[in-house]
């Protein structure tokens, strides 16, 4: 009943999530017991259920262990500089505003180093998708403290527990305006895979926050086991509650994980905004740039 | 499968079956598959894949639904099940005698 295949044979390429990915770099690099595959994976079932056009989609990465997403998936790619994916992502829109963009980076990468571009990002309403997987700690530099690390948490640059508040990323996300908000660990396939969907179908800021566990560094330096354990405990201790407050979703050390689509509502994009308001000033000579991007095609 | 109450739809609803396909040396190990599996299907087997991890077995031969949990769950691209079309007379037996036994059942009580 059960067959098990020499990689080199033709079934790595009946592998349900092959046409998405570049099979070539795969296997990849992240340790076993990395949440990320999961979430790749569940984002590639996304694009394959909506039937969205891959030539027409795009993924812009920074730096980390989940920048590397971009170099996995066979789209059109962005892997840029650290901290620096959504402005790379707003260029991209702007100048070709047909394309699905999304930004898949880690919470380093993302609220760390390039914070100042979120909130920015999130307050003009840019129409990107992002997924920030959060492993709550700088994973591929060796496990440095980051935005996210819990309180009391350890980490290499805080071997006696964290003492920094941490950022409550759905709230963050929330109080600049992001249009659809919504928090799962990745052990939620279904409802990731869910929210993926609404949200490539949905326009404006989305912001989807992905607990992972960080097996190699988060895990071993507070030594809670491996990132198999880590899921077994977001099965333990993961809540769904889609009402609650963002105010309250605060993610403690080791404690309830409060998730769910907190946010859904729709307000004028960037774009949206930017033309409306040229052509109530300038009228006919303001010529809004068409989907398909301007100077590339003159 | 024993049910209190015979299901309205239960001779309508046919239970899929599927196949377990492992791509052995992509695996690294980390056993979601085997802890997630709905059917217990799966365990971490003895052998070593090229890289020194052990895969996944599947012991339970048979018992595969189909329901792609292990596909999304893992990390590796490793695991996947395919729907299996050629027993489907046998299943449909079973189906039959399960209905049965449930039968047999309601009239017990």
């Amino acid at each position: 009943m059960s067959t098990t295949v020499d990689p080199n044979q033709v079934a790595v390429d009946e592998h349900p999530v092959s046409p998405f990915l570049r099979m070539d770099r795969i296997p990849h690099i992240w340790c076993p017991t990395c949440g990320i595959g999961t979430v790749v994976k569940c984002f590639a079932t996304a694009l394959d259920e909506t039937g969205v056009d891959l030539d027409k989609t795009s993924i812009v990465s920074g730096i980390g262990c989940t920048g590397r997403v971009a170099g996995y998936m066979k789209l059109d790619a962005f892997h840029t500089t650290h901290g620096r994916a959504i402005p790379f992502a707003t260029g991209l829109k702007l100048g070709r505003p047909e394309l699905l963009v999304t930004v898949f980076s880690g919470d380093g990468d993302l609220v760390g180093i390039g914070g100042n571009h979120f909130i920015h990002a999130a307050r003009r309403n840019m129409d990107l998708m992002i997924i920030l997987v959060n492993n709550f700690i700088y994973g591929m530099t060796g496990g440095q403290n980051a935005p996210t690390t819990p309180l009391k948490a350890r980490s290499s640059t805080m071997p006696f527990g964290n003492f920094e508040r941490p950022f409550n990323l759905p709230h963050l996300a929330a109080s600049c305006g992001a249009t659809y908000v919504a928090r799962w660990t990745c052990l939620h396939i279904r409802r990731l895979t869910k929210s993926f969907k609404e949200a490539i179908r949905r326009k404006g800021f989305r912001f989807i926050e992905v607990i992972a566990p960080c097996s190699t560094l988060y895990a071993r330096l507070n030594k809670l086991g491996t990132g198999f354990n880590l899921m077994q405990f977001y099965h333990d201790n993961a809540e769904i509650r889609p009402d609650a407050d963002t105010r309250d979703v605060d993610i403690e050390f080791q404690d309830n994980i409060i998730c769910g689509k907190f946010v859904d509502e729709e307000r004028p994009t960037f774009t949206e905004m930017m033309n409306e308001h040229y052509q109530q000033k300038l009228g006919d000579k303001y010529v809004p740039l068409p989907p398909e991007g301007g100077l590339l095609h003159e | 499968m024993k049910y209190w109450r015979k299901p309205l739809d239960f001779d309508q609803v046919k239970i899929p079956r599927g196949e377990v396909r492992i791509i052995a040396d992509r695996c690294k190990g980390c056993g979601f598959c085997v802890e997630y599996c709905p059917k217990d299907v799966l365990v971490l087997s003895e052998e070593f894949n090229r890289k020194g991890y052990h895969p996944p077995k599947v012991v339970k031969h048979g018992e595969c639904v189909n329901c792609n949990l292990c596909a999304m769950i893992c990390p590796d691209f490793a695991i996947y099940s395919v729907p299996l079309e050629e027993e489907a007379s046998s299943d449909q037996q079973s189906a039959v005698s399960s209905q049965q036994s449930v039968e047999e059942q309601g009239t017990d009580r």
